[in-house]
């Protein structure tokens, strides 16, 4: 089975991705900032991460940027969900190294769709 | 819905779109006609229907065809089946016509998706058509449909379904909640207003024929009719494109299928015979 990281500082985010997510078959773990994400991708990398923009700690794009610096971090596939909704966010996050990008809200079909786009099923 | 009111909308649809309505989705009519009812002046749908019973007004009618009928569409809808436009559809065709048309039809084409995914997919491959020119042309019954078609303007919800993140940052412009698609692949597609159940013939004929997901809804004998009116305008060696799992039943002669769900192609033979 495929893992999914799953990496958003709303709880109830997390919960509802992670149904769908698990819906598809994928394994999943979570964290609820970009510095939880960092380290659970050190102890082992996951095949992809759903990964939220705003979080205290550290953000999205840093995590993404520290994460694509890492042994191994080019490997999973990162698909952005955000309420980050304008072009220009959505064209720093592909600089930085995002596979897809979700703008919120989402529904179990946009997940299925993006994850689609980048091979992930 | 009283069962008497249900089978006088389930009829007028059918009678006038193919669509046929299911008795057990009656509870659905009462939601999506609430709106038609309250743009009308009426309270309720009681009195909608009455108001219909009584002069068939064509506007009305349409508000209520434009309520019912389904419209669901996505952009590359069924990767596989683009996956087979591109490698094998598009190439043959175009080396068939070399310097003449490539006329491609999608048959109820909704809110647009398909034929612009389409259209996005040859401005992605350049090669694909090489010199040949490729003509869409984009049909529906819904006036509604049709407006946002050619508006090209898209939800967020839409714009995620089937389309990758890299196409929106290259062919779309964001307007507050909406979308829109680029003059440029807007102007690749002619959209034109047609009833499935009505002559095709002026619409001339095609090489490529989509219509996915659309009959599927018809009623049985309607949907034999107009597979077998969009085949006769198909040319010899063209291909059909239904939905997947779709298939042709007793209008498949002279059809083979041709490497994807739901798509076949014509033998040119096919056409000689007949």
């Amino acid at each position: 089975m495929k893992r999914c990281l799953i990496v958003d500082d709303s709880r109830v985010v997390r919960k509802v991705a992670r149904r769908i997510v698990e819906d598809m078959d994928f394994t999943t773990e979570e964290a609820a900032d970009g510095q939880q994400a960092l380290e659970a991708c050190r102890t082992r990398m996951p095949d992809a991460v759903l990964l939220d923009w705003n979080m205290p700690v550290m953000n999205g794009i840093d995590f993404l940027r520290a994460l694509r610096r890492e042994p191994g971090g080019d490997a999973p596939k990162v698909v952005f969900c955000t309420t980050e909704n304008d072009l220009s966010h959505i064209a720093e996050a592909m600089r930085s190294g995002a596979d897809e990008y979700i703008m919120k809200p989402f529904d179990s079909e946009i997940i299925a769709s993006k994850f689609g786009e980048v091979g992930l099923r | 819905m009283n069962y008497h009111d249900f089978e006088f909308v389930a009829g007028l649809v059918t009678e006038r779109t193919g669509v046929e309505m299911k008795a057990d989705k009656a509870f659905l009519l009462e939601g999506r006609l609430s709106p038609l009812a309250r743009r009308e002046g009426l309270v309720s749908i009681e009195d909608l229907i009455h108001v219909m019973r009584s002069r068939k007004e064509e506007r009305l009618i349409g508000g209520l065809v434009d309520a019912l009928i389904p419209n669901e569409t996505s952009f590359f809808r069924d990767r596989a089946a683009f996956a087979a436009l591109r490698a094998r559809v598009l190439p043959e065709l175009v080396a068939a016509r070399k310097s003449s048309r490539v006329r491609i039809l999608c048959a109820g084409c909704s809110t647009g998706q398909e034929a612009y995914s389409i259209a996005l997919m040859l401005d992605q491959n350049l090669d694909l058509a090489g010199g040949t020119p490729i003509e869409i042309i984009a049909t529906d019954i819904s006036d509604r449909c049709l407006e946002r078609a050619r508006q090209g303007l898209y939800t967020q919800f839409e714009v995620q379904r089937g389309l990758p993140i890299r196409m929106l940052m290259q062919y779309f412009t964001q307007h507050d909640e909406h979308w829109r698609l680029s003059e440029t692949i807007r102007s690749r597609v002619s959209f034109k207003k047609h009833n499935l159940l009505q002559p095709i013939g002026d619409l001339g004929s095609f090489d490529l024929v989509l219509c996915r997901n659309v009959l599927g809804g018809f009623h049985r004998d309607l949907a034999n009719e107009t597979l077998n009116k969009l085949c006769l305008q198909l040319k010899d060696g063209g291909f059909l494109m239904l939905g997947a799992g779709e298939t042709l039943g007793a209008q498949g002669e002279g059809f083979a299928q041709a490497g994807a769900d739901g798509l076949f192609k014509l033998s040119a033979s096919a056409v000689n015979a007949a």
